[in-house]
């Protein structure tokens, strides 16, 4: 387990001008810790455009706020909980979902949205163990996130799925969580002299101690005693209770305790809200005996909040956590100056000014070009000839087949916002209030950022805000979440500088803040780091609900693409799973083009000409066709050789995934077409054909001119596209 | 007008929705009913909705179904109250004897989630009274354990005294006994569901064309308690 390292020791003690005692020494090891004091990363992402209105504090960022106008703001959070899924994948799971409900609540907004991301091994590859392993990770983390997300009644709307040998026997889990309340009721984040210190919510007890260390290494020995233990019903209950202190004014500050437990939490509050505090470690709720005042401090047993609130609302409090019989005890007191001071029983243990626990010495972490990507020259792959084996098989691959069996598991509805359930669209959406709606989309590409991680990461963004613009909603902001290796190794570190230039320029074009976001490093597994990860979240805002379509096919419609297609297949399903390629090159994201299309989109669908878009991306514009058709139960017809291309090949054309295209689905061609015509610049725009007349033994033709490349049965599509997700699980022969 | 209640447990999660669409969208008088009150004078009818009582501790439904409230909901049942128990609603019903049989772990042991095709098999009830007999109709499930058991003589008496409700069409998403997703009990007048009405019932928020099948056991509920309704 990483503890100080000499020069932080030093650091250390040049500031308290003494030697620390042990529980100070512990504290600051927690927080000290990478995963609590982004020590390797801070420096890289100040230089990201943050959110102006952010609330909390939390590690690196913060939980962002959105105002949303009719009085209410909307929460936005992102975490993820790696290291404890690849070892106990359900209660790993389970927690993620827990801590990120928790950010959220800190702020005293409801949770009213999950989305996940998830990212496995090889589940279909040539090691039977390692498919094996996957299938069991991948089964365990859907349950630990369906059990807990379902049981605290908080829909899960969506999310994305990504299988890569780069994590076998490891998983990324990410979760993303949104909020909403009325603004007047967001918790102020202020604290008097004198206001009391509650601890509400589980006991404490000794799972998790060392979790945030635990989180800060690479992962080469599996210690379960930092996992935390889920309790959802314990969450369901303190939420209420907490919401109805909120909104009847009594909380005045308010945190979740996570990662580095009460250590971390007192000494970030105190920071934040520049107040000290006295607490006494002996008033904390055990669960179990002969704990020490350092395992109290640093236990991160779930489902617990810190709350400051005056003395006067000490009895109201207390009548509300009565009647949702929530266990809780006031462990302390705000006091003047900037120290903690905590005692045990009457002894005092630490006192400590929180600035000096709060604020690690910042690393200058080195990067350099990794030496892989010298060796990943593209190589001259053959032209297959028949290409309606290979779009059956893509269709099946598990990064692109049906996702049901995932999301059927998680209740999508609960809370009635749902207007778009996960699989119904490009981005999920939730109905707030008058017509006003706002849509989310959570995108990853993990092999595109291993070949170039600044178009990669670009790629991601522009995908993510792509699906956002499919729903007919104009994105205000964006959450990243950049999972990597070990920082200290200079590679790894360099893909990460790149993924956040990446960031950086895009928001900077684009003109949209950063409201929420996260660095996870030290994803390793035996030393083998995984590939670059990071995971962009993308919010929009819409007002008309009745103009938002499906991401499926009608009969009697007319098919345009929107956007160049290219000779860009480095990291794309088709090179990866016909040809066993991994190099070649990554789709490059052209700003002034990607800005172009999105606005000529939200313009078509803004005048409410089109029946649906569907976002071009894995898989190209075969994927993106033969998924419409099959969700909207419609064969088609069309000539991939109209849609505008500086492609060599044809089957590049059908399976590049050059960024800024879409697919566009209309009952009314002239007035589309007129619409594109006039547009102030030039859209890259063509009709390439037409949905069928009836359902009726249903067809799918793709053509290049009058050569028919593929002409299969939809039901065929619908097979392949269906089936293998679960088959793949069910594989238990193997 | 006569108020209906909505049954909340620690740890229920859908009671919201049940009264956003009573009192917000079917303009009905709705009031929250907390496990610990006393009395259930002036409720014209009952909701209890779903969510996870109690966390599913022991097995869904069993702990609420013996706290104290379910005393009071037996005596005003006994009375001829309307009573729905929709999902883990209808799990507290049937642990609390109410209904008969038994809902035990989804066929396929996971959670599901998903909209159904379901046949109204008796309108009698005042949950019913709307629909067409075999009227087909579209909701949502989303339930862990909602698979509807029961020995051969309970099934055979369910379905002599007509108190299968509604039965799943096409799909059993669950496993059911004679896809069985609603019964009531011999009197009609205590009616559990798996299906979610309160999610059906804004066109907005269905997958499929503005669909509101779910709203008819709401308006069902209000015509009984003869109150003409539009919405």
């Amino acid at each position: 387990m990483s503890a100080l390292t000499a020069n932080e020791i030093s650091h250390l003690r040049k500031s308290l001008r003494r030697h620390p005692t042990e529980t100070e020494f512990q504290m600051v090891t927690a927080q000290w810790s990478e995963h609590c004091s982004y020590k390797s990363s801070r420096k890289d992402i100040s230089q990201l455009p943050l959110s102006r209105t952010r609330i909390g504090l939390n590690g690196g960022f913060d939980a962002g706020l959105i105002e949303i106008g009719n009085d209410l703001v909307l929460t936005v959070r992102i975490e993820s909980h790696n290291h404890p899924s690849a070892i106990e994948p359900y209660g790993g799971a389970a927690t993620g979902v827990g801590g990120v409900v928790r950010d959220i609540l800190s702020a005293g907004t409801r949770p009213i949205a999950l989305m996940n991301g998830l990212r496995f091994g090889n589940i279909n590859g040539n090691n039977p163990k390692v498919n094996q392993h996957t299938r069991w990770l991948l089964r365990n983390v859907v349950r630990g996130i369906s059990d807990y997300g379902n049981c605290i009644g908080v829909p899960t709307i969506g999310g994305e799925l990504e299988f890569d040998k780069s994590f076998d026997n490891y998983c990324l889990v990410d979760v993303l969580c949104i909020g909403l309340s009325k603004t007047s009721e967001v918790v102020p984040n202020f604290a008097d002299t004198e206001d009391l210190i509650f601890l509400l919510g589980g006991s404490t007890g000794r799972d998790g101690i060392h979790g945030a260390a635990f989180a800060s290494a690479g992962l080469n020995r599996e210690d379960r005693s930092a996992v935390q233990i889920p309790d959802p019903f314990l969450k369901k209950i303190l939420i209420e209770a907490i919401l109805e202190a909120v909104e009847k004014g009594y909380i005045n500050a308010m945190k979740d305790l996570g990662g580095g437990g009460l250590a971390c939490c007192l000494s970030e509050t105190s920071y934040s809200l520049g107040k000290g505090f006295d607490v006494d470690l002996s008033r904390v709720r055990l669960r179990e005996e002969g704990m020490t005042p350092t395992e109290i401090l640093i236990s991160e047993s779930q489902e617990r909040m810190f709350l400051i609130a005056g003395k006067e609302n000490r009895e109201s409090l207390e009548k509300i956590f009565a009647k949702y019989e929530v266990g809780y005890s006031i462990i302390g007191k705000v006091c003047s100056g900037h120290n903690i001071k905590i005692r045990h029983h009457s002894k005092v243990i630490a006192d400590i000014p929180s600035q000096i626990v709060a604020c690690a010495p910042l690393l200058n972490r080195r990067s350099a070009y990794p030496s892989y990507l010298r060796k990943k020259a593209a190589t001259k792959l053959h032209l297959p000839k028949n290409l309606s084996p290979i779009l059956l098989d893509l269709l099946g691959t598990p990064n692109l087949c049906n996702r049901s069996w995932i999301y059927e598991q998680f209740d999508s509805e609960v809370g009635l916002r749902t207007v778009l359930r996960p699989g119904e669209g490009d981005s999920s959406i939730l109905r707030l209030v008058d017509g006003k709606y706002v849509a989310m989309s959570l995108d990853g590409n993990c092999r595109r950022c291993y070949l170039d991680p600044y178009q990669g990461t670009l790629g991601c963004l522009s995908e993510a805000v792509r699906n956002v613009i499919c729903s007919g909603a104009s994105p205000v902001g964006l959450v990243d979440h950049l999972q990597f290796g070990s920082p200290e190794n200079p590679e790894v570190f360099w893909t990460f500088k790149q993924s956040i230039a990446a960031i950086k320029d895009y928001c900077d074009a684009f003109k949209l803040p950063v409201i929420g976001g996260k660095v996870s490093f030290y994803n390793e597994k035996n030393d083998s780091p995984i590939k670059p990860s990071p995971v962009i979240g993308a919010i929009g805002i819409g007002d008309k609900l009745e103009n938002i379509g499906k991401a499926r096919l009608s009969p009697r419609c007319h098919i345009f693409v929107i956007g160049s297609t290219k000779e860009e297949l480095g990291g794309s399903e088709y090179y990866l799973s016909f040809h066993k390629s991994e190099g070649g090159k990554v789709p490059r994201v052209d700003f002034a083009e990607d800005k172009r299309n999105a606005l000529a989109v939200s313009d078509l669908i803004a005048n409410g000409v089109v029946k649906g878009v569907h976002d071009c991306s894995k898989g190209g514009i075969a994927i993106a066709l033969a998924e419409s058709a099959i969700n909207g139960n419609t064969g088609f017809d069309v000539d991939l050789s109209l849609a505008p291309n500086t492609c060599d090949r044809i089957d590049s054309l059908m399976f590049s995934e050059s960024n800024s295209r879409y697919v566009v689905i209309t009952e009314r061609p002239k007035e589309v077409s007129e619409i594109l015509t006039n547009f102030k610049s030039r859209i890259y725009c063509r009709k390439i054909g037409h949905t069928s007349d009836s359902a009726a033994n249903d067809t799918v033709q793709y053509r290049n001119g009058n050569q028919i490349l593929v002409n299969l049965e939809l039901e065929k599509l619908r097979l392949a596209y269906n089936n293998s997700l679960e088959n793949m699980l069910n594989d238990v022969g193997i | 007008m006569r108020k209906i209640g909505v049954v909340v447990f620690p740890g229920t999660n859908c009671e919201r929705d049940v009264f956003h669409v009573l009192s917000d969208v079917l303009h009905i008088e709705t009031e929250y009913i907390w496990h610990d009150r006393q009395d259930l004078d002036g409720f014209a009818g009952l909701v209890l909705p779903g969510g996870f009582s109690y966390g599913d501790r022991l097995r869904a439904g069993v702990i609420a179904a013996h706290s104290p409230i379910i005393h009071q909901v037996k005596k005003i049942a006994k009375d001829g109250v309307p009573v729905l128990g929709i999902c883990n609603g209808f799990q507290i019903l049937i642990e609390s004897g109410l209904l008969p049989g038994a809902l035990v772990k989804n066929e396929r042991l996971n959670f599901v989630c998903k909209w159904i095709d379901a046949k109204v098999k008796n309108t009698t009830t005042p949950f019913t009274k709307l629909f067409q007999k075999n009227q087909q109709i579209r909701m949502p499930v989303a339930h862990g354990e909602g698979r509807y058991v029961a020995d051969g003589l309970t099934i055979k008496r369910l379905r002599q005294k007509n108190q299968i409700v509604l039965s799943f069409l096409n799909e059993n998403p669950n496993g059911s006994a004679e896809s069985i997703a609603a019964i009531c009990n011999p009197e009609g007048n205590v009616v559990g569901m798996m299906p979610h009405p309160e999610r059906a019932s804004e066109g907005v928020l269905s997958p499929v064309a503005a669909c509101i099948d779910g709203s008819t056991f709401f308006r069902s509920l209000m015509h009984y308690l003869g109150e003409a309704y539009s919405t």
